[in-house]
């Protein structure tokens, strides 16, 4: 009876893994990054680390690294961001069992600077907050993506799901129909990407800086001319997420280069 | 708004020239933009980029609108004796940065 009711449970998770692994409108060994869509340019200036501007905010996250906050600096707990930040941006975003909820890179520093440190939240994309984030995921450049859609997680991701299926804007695109049914087709001067955020925070020569992820979904949401979420919103978080399990393998190249 | 990353080769025969590199955090603002409430975003570039090898000037640049963001010089100095790179640059509004770098010459 044991026997049985083993098997069964083996049954219904291997189902489980089955239906989760059938939802993938891009199969894992279909994965390419944005780098492949982008020109001889731009992948020469993400390959030399000295041509590539995304360095500069890793070398000043790595100052704010070190900086004392209220007496206590993100060193004084964490030590060498090295080895304690190594493959840590890899599972972001995660859930986070004292807020409850989901949070991505930028939202747990954050979450850090209040609860340790005492101190207000950095403004999201201001040059504090990307250095940190980018500093932190430097140490996990090179790793594969690998969020982890647990329970805790699931409804984060299913709300994510929904968001990339579902249509928007006055151009009434979801981002399925561009980046799963249409990638590696031209759209005007552009080369439609498969949509991964594994380059990110990442240099845009359009922004002419560093930008986050939620900077760049909500790029291609003012594209289909659809309602912007403002900064930091829980919906840009659950995409967030919903990428990252879409990337799961892709290699991490924070800080990209990207058009 | 001064922070700058610099390449120079570890070592440099004398006589021999070496490539200095350097890339600088600046806005680059073109003054052509407006924000987004439609408000005129004032120009502030790097007006002037110079560079000195043990105080002698090797390298210096005006440089203006045209220039994008977080500017990357590359340029190459003939290596005489040990000594120092220093970089000096201004922006608009006034903003000095400088930066220095150590030469080798073997």
């Amino acid at each position: 009876m044991s026997q049985r009711l083993f098997l069964l449970t083996v049954a219904i998770a291997a189902l489980a893994s089955s239906v989760l692994a059938q939802e993938r409108a891009l199969p894992l060994d279909k994965l390419r990054s944005g780098l492949e869509f982008a020109g001889a340019d731009v992948r020469a200036m993400q390959a030399d680390d000295f041509a590539n501007p995304g360095l500069l905010w890793v070398e000043r996250g790595e100052k704010s690294w070190r900086d004392a906050v209220n007496g206590k600096s993100c060193a004084s707990c964490h030590a060498d961001a090295a080895t304690a930040m190594h493959g840590v941006a890899a599972h972001y975003p995660a859930f986070d069992a004292t807020a409850g909820e989901v949070m991505d890179l930028e939202a747990r520093i954050n979450a850090c600077r209040v609860r340790h440190q005492n101190a207000k939240p950095l403004e999201r994309e201001s040059e504090d907050l990307l250095a940190l984030t980018a500093y932190v995921a430097y140490q996990s450049r090179g790793l594969p993506m690998a969020a982890r859609i647990d329970e805790s997680a699931r409804a984060s991701f299913e709300r994510g799901r929904a968001f990339y299926k579902a249509r928007h804007g006055q151009m009434n695109l979801s981002c399925a129909q561009c980046h799963e049914q249409n990638w590696g087709k031209r759209l005007y001067a552009e080369t439609l990407s498969q949509g991964h955020g594994n380059a990110f925070p990442a240099y845009r020569l359009e922004w002419q800086s560093l930008g986050s992820l939620q900077r760049r979904i909500r790029a291609c949401l003012f594209g289909v001319r659809a309602e912007m979420p403002r900064p930091g919103a829980p919906e840009l978080t659950d995409i967030e997420l919903y990428l990252a399990w879409r990337a799961q393998g892709l290699t991490l190249e924070a800080p990209g280069v990207r058009r | 708004m001064a922070d700058s990353r610099i390449s120079v080769p570890p070592e440099n025969r004398r006589g021999e020239p070496f490539e200095v590199r350097i890339s600088i955090r600046h806005p680059m603002e073109t003054g052509y933009r407006t924000n987004e409430s439609g408000e005129h975003v004032a120009r502030n570039v790097i007006r002037r980029f110079a560079c000195r090898y043990n105080g002698a000037p090797v390298f210096a640049v005006r440089v203006t609108s045209g220039i994008a963001a977080n500017p990357y010089f590359r340029f190459f100095v003939r290596a005489r004796e040990s000594g120092t790179l220093d970089f000096e640059w201004v922006d608009d509004i006034g903003v000095r940065g400088e930066a220095q770098a150590t030469v080798k010459v073997v």
